[in-house]
């Protein structure tokens, strides 16, 4: 061999991989897409110290130290103060349902005992599923409330602004109380196995009939979209409730993360979140003309579910739009649930609102592979 | 249109993309009858079968497969079709007796056990009936997929190059089993490039570009041709039919083994062009019919010659 020869077939492998690489836009789409989509979720949306994480401040009354408590906790960037004034129970509720990471709650007589010089307590409660997302905001607190009192303790006050800190901050960590990785990252993984193989499975199931020849045979019979549809769909169901049960068991075993909750409930709703993801990957096999690009499309679909859903990062530490993006995503909002039910021993009431979106995304999906669905050739 | 049509379609036209697969197809096979589609590669066999069981939509054009709207009656004609595709569509993963049980059921046929016994008794595969589907030779593949288009016990059966690849004995039984079924009342609409299999059925549709040429048994086909034909016996063929093929008047020169078919559209102008060599003592001529081959391949010539004229 020499090498003019080399040049002449290694050119021509080369002509023949860019004509093909052309000829398959939606791949040449995806080598773009992804590393953008990547830049973007990571630069601007991730943040592995989160800020601005939902709390409520719980005052018996408005005093002028509750005041420049909620003004100094904002400023320290942490916390965004949710304006409405809860009660103790109504805080708690909001807490189990995931809509606030923390509670602070200045006791009533809160004033009276500091300026008696007592040490009153600052009680602050935070939903520690997510050990990751409150370690920093938690750290944060006792400064800020430090800030908080130097501003405020002065004229006859002044006194017992140095040394020993004036008030305690009592800390309660729920639902995890010590702080374990895995208790979050369990329930979270049945959401991300789910998603993966649930919409892979699927989404490979129109195109491999294509593929295969087997779908003009598949046409030419007197069957319904619909049919073909919960027939691909339901065998999976199964798969993926095995699934569950497999990440069950070896979390308790091997974990010891608790299921404080019902496992009844749990099964129905992880019914209702495999039937979205199955859809979403048969809609996907509707869309894409090989099994290449339904890969492509699960992976697609796959990339933002993660980085977006709070499995990875926390959610609440996510700017708006990020936010508004993962509340599409069917695992944001399993995500949620389980952790619930899981952790926190979430009821249907405190669960429901987010499975009415994954029924609606489930719908949505249907929706558009009907509208997809092909009966003929053309 | 006739009542006893089990096809009657007029004027149907399809382009895939660029290509006008079919012009102007106007068909009309009546129950019971074995109809050859004919034609070269890419001439719209398969297209004009797709249309007929509803898995195109024609884009102008209309008519009725078995009294139903080919428009508006798809899911019906769907149901009393059996459709064997070109390539092998069945589960490559199933066995024999699994992708005929499934095919049953998508047909909702009652006592689907029964039903695939009784089809794989008739067509010889209930010994294999445990076999892959993908391991299985291209004639038992065949006789797998003919077994699945009976099992609904269809009136029409499109059949779309049931024997490509398939070996004389493997073909000849097939043919016989077609026969058996046409003979039980079933309408079959078979596509071929085998000469021998088209002088089987009772009607032949020969296409080209798209365009139904002749349409008639073997006789109205080779007639409609209008091609005198000799053969003559020669002890050197090849420099001959060279030699033929530049004279006017002669159309066709095909060489089988050391005999030459010669054809021409006009008988005259053949013998006028044939003469000098009819004195040759070393050539044995004979008068011939055209053969069916012959006759198709006129007309295709003839269709390119005008098609490209009046493109």
């Amino acid at each position: 061999m020499n090498r003019s020869t080399f040049l002449k077939r290694f050119t021509a492998i080369l002509a023949k991989e860019f004509v093909q690489m052309r000829r398959d836009r939606l791949t040449f789409a995806m080598m773009i897409g992804v590393p953008i989509m990547q830049l973007i979720l990571f630069g601007y949306a991730i943040n592995s110290d989160p800020r601005a994480l939902p709390t409520a401040v719980v005052a018996a009354e408005a005093t002028p130290f509750s005041r420049s408590l909620v003004a100094s906790l904002e400023h320290s960037g942490y916390f965004r103060i949710d304006p409405t004034a809860y009660t103790a129970s109504q805080a708690r509720e909001k807490l189990a349902r995931g809509e606030l990471m923390f509670i602070v709650t200045i006791p009533s007589d809160f004033t009276r005992t500091l300026e008696r010089g007592e040490r009153p307590a600052l009680l602050v409660e935070a939903d520690a599923t997510d050990p990751g997302a409150t370690g920093g905001a938690l750290a944060a607190v006792v400064q800020a409330a430090n800030t908080a009192l130097a501003h405020d303790l002065t004229g006859p006050l002044a006194r017992l602004a140095p040394g020993q800190d004036p008030f305690e901050v009592r800390v309660h960590r729920l639902y995890n109380p010590e702080g374990v990785t895995q208790y979050n990252i369990v329930p979270g993984l049945i959401g991300l196995i789910l998603t993966m193989t649930m919409v892979m499975m699927t989404s490979l199931a129109m195109t491999r009939e294509r593929e295969r020849g087997t779908f003009e045979n598949l046409l030419a019979m007197p069957v319904r979209p619909m049919e073909v549809m919960f027939g691909k769909i339901v065998p999976y169901i199964f798969v993926g409730l095995v699934q569950v049960a497999v990440i069950l068991v070896v979390g308790r075993y091997l974990f010891g993360v608790p299921l404080v909750g019902s496992l009844t409930m749990l099964s129905g709703i992880l019914v209702i979140f495999i039937a979205a993801n199955l859809t979403i990957g048969f809609t996907f096999s509707t869309i894409a003309k090989n099994q290449l690009q339904a890969m492509q499309m699960t992976f697609f679909f796959f990339l933002p579910s993660i980085l977006l859903s709070g499995f990875m990062f926390p959610f609440r530490g996510m700017p708006g739009w990020a936010q508004a993006i993962g509340e599409i995503f069917p695992l944001t909002h399993f995500l949620r649930i389980v952790r619930g039910v899981m952790l926190k021993g979430s009821t249907w009431a405190e669960v429901q609102p987010e499975v009415w979106p994954l029924l609606a995304f489930m719908g949505v999906a249907m929706m558009v592979a009907m509208a997809r669905y092909r009966r003929t050739l053309d | 249109m006739s009542a006893d049509a089990a096809i009657a379609v007029r004027g149907l036209n399809k382009s895939i993309g660029a290509l006008h697969a079919v012009r102007d197809v106007s068909i009309e096979v009546r129950r019971g009858q074995i109809c050859g589609f004919l034609g070269p590669n890419g001439s719209g066999k398969t297209t004009t079968i797709r249309l007929l069981c509803g898995l195109l939509t024609p884009d102008s054009g209309d008519g009725h497969c078995l009294g139903f709207d080919i428009l508006r009656q798809s899911a019906a004609i769907k149901r009393e079709v059996g459709y064997m595709t070109q390539r092998f569509s069945f589960y490559e993963d199933l066995s024999i007796r699994e992708n005929l049980r499934f095919v049953a059921r998508m047909y909702g046929v009652p006592r689907p056990n029964r039903v695939v016994n009784e089809a794989l008794e008739r067509l010889g595969l209930t010994k294999r009936q445990k076999q892959l589907a993908g391991t299985l030779s291209g004639g038992w593949k065949q006789r797998m997929a003919l077994a699945a288009c009976i099992l609904h016990q269809p009136q029409l059966l499109l059949l779309d190059e049931p024997t490509a690849g398939v070996d004389p004995k493997a073909r000849r039984e097939f043919w016989d089993q077609i026969h058996l079924l046409a003979g039980e009342g079933l309408t079959v609409l078979v596509s071929t490039h085998y000469m021998d299999e088209a002088e089987r059925c009772n009607t032949i549709a020969y296409l080209d570009t798209g365009r139904l040429l002749a349409f008639g048994s073997v006789a109205d086909i080779i007639h409609t041709s209008g091609l005198t034909t000799w053969h003559v016996d020669a002890p050197d063929p090849i420099a001959l039919a060279t030699e033929l093929r530049r004279q006017p008047g002669i159309a066709m020169v095909a060489a089988f083994g050391n005999t030459l078919h010669v054809s021409g559209p006009d008988a005259a102008a053949l013998n006028a062009a044939l003469a000098p060599y009819r004195r040759d003592s070393s050539l044995r001529w004979t008068e011939s019919n055209p053969s069916l081959e012959d006759a198709f391949i006129s007309l295709m010539e003839r269709n390119r010659a005008t098609g490209s004229v009046a493109a």
